[in-house]
């Protein structure tokens, strides 16, 4: 027992379905229900039926789920037809951390040092709390207290030598929700749990191969010879299981508070006095983030209103943020949600978080003046608070057969995304040279054949006479040559935006030597670009 | 709009002396020249009197495009000045693809439809590239200060802009050194540019498909001077820009290359 003097003594605590708290919290939906005692059903009461899914299988789902069937690891088709009610999201990494970093701050503010397991488990070295509260159950219950005060009801504590001990205590805890395993009985409260818990799938399945089930017969082996058949790692699951848990707890250090927050009493009903009156706090924010070493290369920006809508977005910089380019970032967001008029309703909170941070050092200006890029950037941020953040664009040529889907325009600042690959073949895409005037808006015409019939495409692609002359508006332009029809028929399955038509498209030239791009839908036709 | 965007088919300039040598810029030895036409000679004073009379003293010219620099006076794009292209956006693109290539930054401003997939295969990087489709009523103060930090701007004025607010844009430019090029027409222009006849070749009646476009280019300069064309490939079948040899007529398109694209 020599060894023991490394394992620090820990407590473990755990709020069970974490990700389902997390995305009912988001969503608005009321997670009282779901934090309800599972001991005190009232069959009247509406239970929360959700599951959040990852890959087309459950991540994790709420107990009333789970009491209807639902497992994690289930399909999502399995899960639905065994609970039909089952309500379904998809699940976010990021929002479980962000939701879970309240609670994380809470417990600090009660005790000190707590280590990040995962969202929904944190484990925190015993020593200081247990002795300041008095005992290990003491600090326990504070734990709970702090927690209840949360809104978590269900979470579970434990308190053993080692965080993997303490962790496995607190879920076999039931009632009273903390189950302290008395120093040195880690080995007996290990010994009959399944090996499956040491988190080692591969291992786990050769051990029940080899006749050992339970993590008091892996301790048995000699230590020896688990280091001799696998190695470090197993020799690692090995002391653990034998409760020897030598990893530490690292506290995390407690992040630099960064955000910005501004609550309006009374409510705002105008974006310009919205902007003024973030204006001091958008100083400090920058300069908070400046005494910290930092600069700012994207935020996210909270909004709520007084009807109790919220508005959230994330923003890029392509350099970093400064006062009045966060202040331009909360009028974009304001104008994008609300009407050219007014907001729909008046505004009451607003916040500013980072997102993410860079050294400043990266980000000095050079010692001979700014590069020429920089002066760029300003103008174009210029234009950009005349004219809104979508007003000034960046293009990038994409895949697909469309013109629509091959040029994609992109809001200056942002980082420029193609929906699809340039480099994949694109069969029936147009052939070069590209139109170099793409209308935004394509435009109606009628191609009519010499007898002065429109012409109509059929399913088989024959053309009900020769294009004789095209007219846009009340202008007749004859037809000296054209080519075609180059039928597409893309995601004939989907019918949103305009998609899953057949459309044929015509090169045509008219009599001044003008080039065209008409489109043909069934009888309708378009003149989709010219070449100028 | 959409309306009146035709190429006017009657101004065929098909004058044989307007091919091939286009009188030089003013700075190459006019000594050398043989006995010539006294309008040639007043056409060269003039051009010298415009020189001396520059808005700026050390006007610098822009990279240009080798197809389309000739025809420009003062042999290329200069900075502070103002050009106009009549209609046709891939003249506009011929005249953005020398600067571009070269690592100038353009600005398109009040231009929705500029086509960006044949802008890039025309060479002008859209890395380069800044796009304001939608200025609105801020028109010349968009323009105005994109002017103020990209080479070349390229505008079209919603309205026909007053006269006053035309200086101060001319001012500034001169001021920043960048070249403006309308789209429409403008008042006061160092040339307008226009496309006066346009064969497309490759398309014919039902098969085919449209590979290279002959065009004579217009150039008008303001001092009234004889307008200078030339026949350009806009584009060519590599879709290039190019100069037109004179008796070259586009070869017929081959037959493959028909069967291939009508199946």
């Amino acid at each position: 027992m020599t060894q023991r003097t490394n394992v620090t003594r820990t407590i473990v605590f755990w709020c069970p379905d974490w990700p389902i708290t997390a995305v009912l919290r988001a969503r608005g939906l009321t997670a009282e229900a779901g934090a309800l005692d599972p001991g005190a059903l009232d069959p009247g009461a509406p239970e929360p039926l959700v599951a959040v899914i990852e890959k087309g299988e459950v991540f994790a789902c709420s107990p009333a789920a789970r009491r209807e069937g639902v497992r994690r690891g289930l399909r999502v088709r399995e899960a639905q037809s065994r609970c039909p009610d089952l309500l379904i999201f998809p699940y976010e990494a990021d929002l479980d951390i962000r939701s879970f970093e309240p609670v994380v701050a809470a417990i600090e503010e009660v005790m000190s040092g707590a280590q990040l397991l995962r969202p929904g488990m944190c484990a925190i070295r015993s020593r200081g709390p247990s002795r300041f509260y008095g005992s290990d159950e003491e600090a326990a219950l504070w734990l709970l207290d702090t927690l209840d005060s949360l809104g978590i009801t269900d979470a579970r504590v434990g308190v053993a030598d080692g965080p993997f001990t303490a962790e496995h205590a607190a879920r076999s805890a039931t009632r009273p929700r903390i189950r302290i395993v008395p120093e040195g009985g880690s080995a007996e409260f290990l010994a009959p749990l399944p090996v499956r818990l040491l988190g080692a799938p591969q291992l786990a399945t050769l051990l029940q191969r080899l006749g050992i089930r339970t993590l008091g017969e892996f301790a048995a082996l000699e230590a020896q010879d688990v280091t001799a058949r696998f190695g470090q790692d197993g020799a690692h699951l090995h002391a653990l299981a034998g409760g020897l848990d030598s990893r530490r707890i690292v506290p995390r250090t407690p992040p630099r508070e960064l955000d910005s927050v501004v609550s309006f009493e009374p409510p705002l009903d105008r974006i310009d006095q919205v902007a003024f009156g973030f204006r001091a706090s958008a100083d400090r924010f920058i300069e908070g983030i400046a005494a910290a070493q930092l600069v700012c290369t994207s935020i996210r920006v909270e909004i709520d209103s007084d009807a109790g809508e919220t508005s959230e977005r994330t923003w890029l910089h392509p350099r970093s943020f400064t006062a009045a380019d966060v202040i331009d970032r909360i009028r974009w967001q304001l104008q994008g949600s609300a009407s050219e008029t007014g907001l729909s309703s008046p505004i009451c909170y607003v916040r500013v978080i980072p997102e993410s941070v860079d050294d400043i050092g990266n980000h000095e200006q050079g010692l001979w003046g700014t590069a020429a890029e920089e002066r760029i950037h300003h103008a174009l941020s210029r234009v950009q608070s005349m004219l809104g953040h979508g007003g000034v664009l960046t293009a990038v040529v994409g895949g697909g057969r469309t013109l629509a889907d091959r040029q994609n325009l992109v809001a200056w600042g942002d980082r420029p995304a193609t929906a699809l690959d340039r480099k994949q073949p694109w069969p029936g895409s147009l052939p070069t040279p590209a139109p170099s005037t793409v209308f935004e808006t394509r435009h109606p015409v009628t191609v009519v054949s010499a007898d002065g019939r429109v012409v109509t495409v059929d399913t088989r692609g024959a053309l009900s006479g020769i294009p004789n002359a095209f007219s846009t508006g009340g202008t007749f332009r004859p037809l000296s040559a054209w080519a075609g029809p180059w039928p597409i028929d893309e995601r004939w399955w989907s019918s949103a935006a305009g998609r899953g038509i057949r459309s044929n498209r015509f090169q045509v030239v008219d009599d001044a030597g003008l080039a065209w791009l008409l489109v043909n839908e069934g009888d309708s036709w378009w003149a989709e670009a010219r070449y100028d | 709009m959409f309306d009146d965007i035709g190429v006017p088919a009657s101004v065929v300039l098909d004058d044989p002396f307007e091919e091939g040598e286009y009188e030089s810029a003013p700075r190459s030895a006019p000594a050398s020249a043989p006995v010539r036409a006294p309008a040639e000679t007043v056409r060269d004073l003039q051009a010298r009197i415009r020189q001396m009379q520059g808005t700026k003293l050390d006007t610098r010219s822009l990279p240009t495009h080798p197809a389309i620099a000739s025809l420009l006076p003062g042999g290329g794009l200069k900075q502070g000045a103002a050009y106009s292209v009549e209609r046709s956006v891939t003249l506009l693109m011929a005249l953005l693809a020398g600067p571009s290539a070269a690592g100038s930054w353009c600005g398109v401003i009040g231009v929705p439809e500029f086509g960006v997939e044949a802008a890039a295969h025309y060479g002008i990087d859209l890395e380069r590239l800044v796009l304001v489709p939608h200025p609105g009523d801020q028109w010349l103060a968009v323009t105005a200060a994109i002017a103020d930090v990209l080479t070349v701007v390229v505008t079209r004025p919603p309205r026909q802009a007053s006269d006053s607010s035309v200086a101060r844009l001319a001012a500034r430019l001169r001021q920043r050194g960048s070249t403006l090029i309308v789209l429409g027409s403008w008042p006061q222009t160092d040339a307008m540019l226009s496309i006066s006849h346009s064969t497309w070749s490759g398309i014919g009646e039902g098969h085919g498909r449209l590979a290279a476009r002959e065009t004579t280019v217009t150039v008008t300069t303001r001092a009234g001077a004889r307008p200078r064309s030339a026949r350009l490939w806009l584009p060519d079948r590599a879709e290039q820009f190019s100069r037109a040899e004179r008796s070259s007529r586009a070869p017929r398109f081959a037959d493959e290359q028909t069967r291939e694209l009508a199946g």
